[in-house]
């Protein structure tokens, strides 16, 4: 394998970041966040973002990151793929995370996982891009890599091992 | 607004509420295991969400939690975490068992969020008697899991806030440093100013 030579590029929560192949980004240690890739396989440019929370309305610090929301995240990150070259209607979706990692049964701010899963499908449909592959829910962590020379995208867990979609 | 703020005075009381707080489960701590525990100065301060697991040797280092929600009037969440060595001799000490190297099994989980619910509880008692507020721990849960998964469940809170959350942890260690956990409470934003306001800690 020739993976040793690819930069691989970290992407931290509530940030997001886009590059055109050959390169990897990753970010580490989803729960309930949301990894979430789009990847343009005609420009070979590829995005990922690490979403926390679904929805930028609660937000009392306007600053704020737009990767962290799934409702800014989205247009934020085809914009800088845009601004790469790729093309909006070649953009393909894959995501993983949005686990439960506890179960209680109270606290809304608790069942935020599944929230997230929902607002970014809603999101991608807004922007008719096609969800290709997920891998969500459960009630593990996990890693996620989105190789931008291919949109290949391995997900990694403590309990699972490695996975690929 | 940008990020909120605290000032030097009131991490210094934030500090001495992980110092009490960890202070009583230390005790307990090692009354469950009849051996002296000693414990690290607290610190108190506000992280980003990026570094929160430095101290547990990054995101996708592997380690066993016990996680509370603390419901009342200062909600907040609550960790106690242990690396996965250090909870095998934890449990081969308390109760004899001899734990292999691959998994727990359910009674060991059982045993490890019990013994995470007993310092837990003597934690938040001590903390509620000091600052008269009351404190509910929630029904202990336990993951083996990425630290940054488990941790960023505690920060969601602070997620509408900006890109920092306040934790107060403690690390704790028995002998000869074999036993080592750490004791994370990040109170939810709101539960700040109840702290000091229940102090009588002027505010900035």
């Amino acid at each position: 394998m020739i993976t040793e030579d690819i930069p691989i590029i970290k992407v931290g929560m509530a940030d997001m970041n886009a590059i055109q192949a050959p390169g990897v980004l990753k970010t580490s240690g989803l729960g309930s966040c949301i990894g979430l890739s789009l990847y343009d396989p005609v420009n070979k440019i590829g995005g990922l973002a690490h979403i926390m929370l679904p929805s930028s309305d609660i937000a009392r610090d306007q600053s704020y990151h737009l990767a962290k929301f799934a409702d800014t995240a989205i247009p934020a990150l085809i914009e800088q793929m845009e601004r790469l070259g790729a093309r909006k209607s070649c953009l393909q979706a894959k995501m993983a995370g949005g686990a439960q990692m506890f179960v209680l049964a109270s606290s809304e701010m608790m069942r935020i996982g599944p929230r997230n899963i929902e607002r970014c499908k809603e999101m991608l449909s807004e922007y008719t891009i096609p969800l290709i592959a997920e891998d969500t829910g459960g009630n593990y962590g996990r890693t996620v890599e989105l190789n931008c020379s291919n949109g290949v995208f391995v997900i990694r867990s403590v309990q699972n091992g490695v996975k690929q979609i | 607004m940008g990020q909120f703020q605290i000032a030097d005075y009131q991490m210094d009381v934030l500090k001495e509420i992980g110092n009490i707080g960890a202070g009583h489960a230390a005790t307990a701590l090692s009354k469950l295991l009849d051996k002296p525990v000693d414990m690290k100065v607290p610190s108190a301060r506000l992280v980003p969400f990026d570094q929160i697991t430095e101290s547990l040797g990054g995101e996708e280092q592997v380690v066993i939690a016990v996680f509370l929600r603390v419901t009342g009037e200062v909600p907040g969440n609550m960790f106690f975490i242990f690396t996965l060595e250090s909870s095998r001799k934890l449990l081969n000490r308390l109760i004899g068992m001899d734990i292999g190297a691959e998994g727990f099994t359910e009674l060991e989980m059982s045993a490890l969020s019990e013994i995470g619910n007993i310092l837990a509880g003597s934690y938040l008692t001590s903390l509620s008697d000091f600052i008269h507020l009351n404190l509910q721990p929630t029904v202990p849960s336990l993951a083996i899991d990425m630290a940054g998964a488990i941790l960023s469940y505690g920060m969601l809170q602070y997620g509408p806030m900006g890109d920092q959350a306040l934790l107060i942890d403690t690390t704790f260690m028995e002998g000869n440093d074999e036993v080592e956990g750490y004791f994370f409470l990040i109170p939810d934003p709101e539960s700040i100013e109840r702290i000091f306001h229940a102090l009588g800690v002027p505010p900035l």
